[in-house]
């Protein structure tokens, strides 16, 4: 999707999300108004996102969660430029919900995701920072009786002539002062801190343990819950029988909610132990009972199908293959994948007389809190959400469907009193609890004219919606699904005759998105295709490329050429025994471009060197920037050398475990090499967009290597098994 | 009842002799920073030092630990956890955070027995620690860091 295209389709799903999530309106949290109160203490709070202490703190409201992609830092990065604070003395805390204070100005609403933190933010939380200093000004100049247009501020220190003051003895008198309606914004050349590298707020916590997160929590009398989940998509429980469970010492009550049977305990261990005590016959009559080989074939068997629906279409793709001089077709096939964050999922909660406060990695808070209270049969208002530090997403959190909440409401409502429950999912109940990457089948033909030009391009995808069936599929518009497509479409290259179908496959696997959504099998499907066609027509992979591209494209051409640079791009796919392959892909309006350097271990590829060049506009914080791009890299790398979420004929998932879910490890992890274009333009976001030409660029270089194509993911299933 | 020494302070716990000693550091002793990955020892979150060596706590029954010597990642205060914590934070190796407590100890473990390691000594001692963020790049230079700084 372009930048507009996506703001737009997420302007016009906030209106319908909010419109589907109406009774919440009006009844926001507490939230800022309370949190950042004029306290007594002498601090000031000009907004919902800024409190100056006293003690010349500043903290910064964070309407993001923290799952590691740097919103903390990034936010405080921005409300300190224009507040021109000293990084040292700023703070970061989770916002409270407020789906209107704190809405992600993307999407109308509270929630992180899509890779827009940084970019929606961008301007808001500049001008906080704005207004706060324009207070603060006005407060010293009427200490000192001064004029506030000689008033200089930097590095957290208010001056004028011989007179200066820190932010915390102004902070009182700031409080009295008429916010400005819309304080001027430093222009880019006096920047102090945008573009630099300064360090994360939350990295000596996360280097001695004391960062606090959602399982860390233990509140008095809490009890630890674990859940028997159905060991099938789709299953329910049919009946169970809880009696050598419930003489685990430890163990305190055993009951069904709608998600399985609740095994509650002292101790996490207990739980554990007392649910591998329970016997639970599952009614499987609505579950998937299809192995994910069958549903692969059944997945290819659509394409071609009359439900297919053209989400894009240029010219005559039928008649440009017809008089193609040479017509090739490939057949990609991308698996179910878990995201697997490192912190599985877990949540708590305690009521007491008549409300509630949940504790939880919740990344769209407003979500959750509905799906809490509706457990619970309480009004939205009275259910608090804190949005605690998460261990990993990579999109697992961001759940429209919000059954974290409702499962954690409904171990709470089971219990039938007041009290406080921690739920814990084990990696098992993650790696079978469904809410995977879906499964996906991209059927590919193109046609070659004479002298090697690409005159034709049909691509047919085949999977799941992720957005029918949650509140966001009032979003899909002539039952189009986006994220099921996203980036087989919008590609930027000139292609004259082209069309991409999409058929809507069904299962009762729940999907959801994974890192880069679509773009995880798209930019896949895409850019080793046009590569093999390149290669068929005699062209240069990254001159190919540049020669392809539509004059307008001016962004992907200069990261493509740049990492040429970077690469030292001779034209030589192979040398000294090694494979050189490139891939170039645009999302969420961030562009990539990467080189790999493989070699053949053993039959496998190792990869060695990744090149990578990024245009996210602004470089608001570049050493997170790279981190997210080194990242995007190594996870995207797992999924195309190992991961895989199958299921055995009869519906089991076969993986358990990281035993048998194998994800990358450090003696897998190539050297990263980023370099960020300077720009001027907004900034994007950058969390997802690493990940996409991993994966492409890798085949490229493979197939350079090899003279073979992997069309059948993971590597490991198709190659040197 | 087991007794052993957490962090320098000798601590009873009357627990099932099959707990998991992560569990007794998590649940009993409120020692949280030692996390919980895959319960397996596969990802190796729940690292800590057991008697000298590293030990996933996932795995390790209390009633093998009856007058054992642990120390978690709240206590890690040798110079090489200390060179390790402080080339963490110079090069803002964590992202989401929750193996790197499990990070740490296999570093500064590695640190005490090889004070130089080559690249292939960092894969075989970290290769048992996961870390889904793949922060994998700034681990390895992080502890060639803290090799270095503990030179001097």
């Amino acid at each position: 999707m372009t930048h507009q295209n996506r703001r737009q389709f997420l302007a016009s799903a906030a209106g319908l999300t909010i419109a589907v999530a109406l009774p919440m309106k009006g009844r926001a949290q507490s939230g800022a108004a309370n949190a950042f109160a004029a306290d007594g203490s002498g601090s000031f709070a000009p907004n919902a996102f800024i409190r100056v202490a006293a003690d010349d703190t500043v903290t910064v409201m964070i309407k993001h969660i923290e799952i590691g992609q740097g919103a903390y830092t990034g936010l405080a990065t921005l409300v300190a430029e224009d507040l021109d604070a000293d990084w040292a003395q700023m703070r970061a805390e989770a916002a409270p919900l407020d789906n209107e204070k704190y809405k992600n100005l993307y999407f109308g609403l509270q929630g992180t995701g899509g890779s827009t933190g940084l970019a929606n933010s961008y301007t808001q939380m500049r001008k906080a920072g704005a207004a706060a200093r324009a207070m603060l000004v006005q407060a010293a100049a009427a200490e000192w009786g001064v004029d506030a247009s000689e008033i200089t501020v930097s590095k957290g220190v208010i001056a004028h002539g011989d007179k200066t003051s820190t932010f915390g003895p102004m902070a009182a008198k700031a409080a009295e002062m008429t916010p400005p309606e819309d304080p001027p914004l430093k222009p880019a050349s006096e920047f102090v801190y945008i573009g630099t590298d300064l360090p994360r707020l939350d990295s000596p916590s996360k280097s001695n343990g004391s960062a606090m997160f959602t399982m860390d929590l233990n509140l008095d009398g809490m009890e630890t819950v674990v859940v028997a989940h159905p060991p099938m998509l789709g299953g329910t429980v049919a009946s169970y029988d809880d009696t050598e469970a419930v003489a685990v010492p430890g163990v305190t009550a055993v009951r069904q909610i709608p998600q399985g049977v609740a095994v509650y305990a002292t101790s996490t261990a207990a739980a554990i132990k007392g649910r591998s005590m329970l016997s639970v016959d599952w009614d499987t009559s609505a579950a998937e009972t299809r192995s994910s080989a069958q549903m692969m074939d059944d997945f290819a068997a659509m394409v071609g199908s009359d439900t297919a629906k053209t989400a894009e279409s240029a010219g005559d793709v039928a008649a440009a293959l017809e008089n193609a001089a040479q017509t090739v077709e490939m057949e990609f096939r991308f698996p179910y994948l878990a995201h697997a964050p490192l912190e599985p999922l877990d949540a708590v909660v305690e009521v007491k007389d008549g409300s509630a406060t949940a504790w939880g990695g919740w990344q769209f808070p407003g979500f959750d809190n509905q799906s809490v209270a509706g457990a619970l049969g309480m009004d939205p208002a009275k259910v608090a959400m804190v949005t605690m530090l998460a261990g990993g997403s990579f999109g697992r959190r961001a759940q429209p469907s919000a059954h974290i909440g409702a499962e954690i409401g409904a171990i709470a409502a089971a219990a039938g009193r007041d009290g406080a429950w921690k739920l814990v999912w084990t990696r098992e109940d993650d790696l079978h609890g469904g809410y995977y990457r879906p499964m996906t089948v991209h059927h590919l033909r193109g046609g070659l004219d004479a002298d090697g030009n690409i005159t034709a391009w049909h691509n047919t995808v085949v999977n799941q919606s992720i957005m029918a069936g949650t509140p966001m599929e009032a979003m899909m518009q002539d039952g189009l699904d986006p994220t099921s497509y996203e980036g087989a479409v919008k590609m930027p290259y000139a292609l004259t005759d082209m069309q991409v179908d999409w058929v809507r496959a069904e299962s009762p696997v729940s999907v959801l998105w994974w890192r880069s959504v679509g773009h995880t099998h798209t930019a896949y499907a895409t850019e080793v295709f046009l590569d093999h066609l390149l290669e068929l027509g005699g062209k240069d992979p990254v001159q190919g490329r540049l020669d392809l591209l539509r004059p307008d494209m001016a962004r992907d051409r200069a990261v493509l050429e740049r990492v040429a640079e970077m690469a030292g791009w001779d034209g030589q796919k192979v040398k000294n025994g090694k494979g050189y392959g490139v891939a170039l892909h645009e999302s969420f309006s961030t562009y990539t471009a990467q080189i790999v350097e493989v070699e053949d271990v053993d039959g496998f590829p190792k990869v060695t060197n990744v090149w990578c060049a990024v245009d996210c506009g602004v470089a608001v914080t570049p050493n997170v920037i790279r981190a997210q791009i080194e990242g995007g890299i190594g996870f995207g790398l797992s999924s195309i050398l190992h991961d895989e979420l199958s299921l055995a004929e009869g519906g089991m998932v076969e993986q358990s475990n990281f035993d048998t879910y194998r994800v990358l490890r450090i003696n897998e992890m190539p050297n990263v090499m980023v370099d960020i274009i300077a720009s001027e333009v907004d900034p994007t976001g950058v969390g997802e967009p690493g990940t996409p030409p991993i994966g492409p660029a890798l085949a490229n270089a493979w197939r350079a290597l090899k003279g073979e194509n992997v069309t059948t993911l993971p590597f490991s299933k198709s190659v040197g098994a | 009842m087991t007794t052993f020494t957490v962090n320098g302070e000798e601590r009873t716990v009357d627990v099932p002799g099959d707990t998991p000693l992560l569990w007794v550091l998590r649940d009993e002793l409120k020692l949280t920073g030692t996390k919980f990955g895959c319960g397996v020892a596969q990802c190796g979150a729940c690292t800590v030092m057991l008697d000298g060596t590293t030990r996933r706590s996932c795995v390790t029954p209390v009633s093998t630990l009856e007058g054992a010597n642990i120390t978690t990642i709240e206590g890690l205060d040798t110079p090489e956890a200390e060179a390790v914590q402080a080339a963490w934070a110079k090069l803002d190796v964590p992202q989401c955070g929750w193996c790197q407590s499990g990070q740490v100890v296999s570093a500064s473990a590695l640190l005490y027995e090889i004070p130089n390691p080559t690249d292939e000594d960092i894969d075989n001692a970290m290769a048992g620690n996961i870390c889904r963020c793949a922060t994998y790049v700034r681990i390895r230079q992080g502890i060639k860091d803290a090799a270095k700084a503990l030179e001097t």
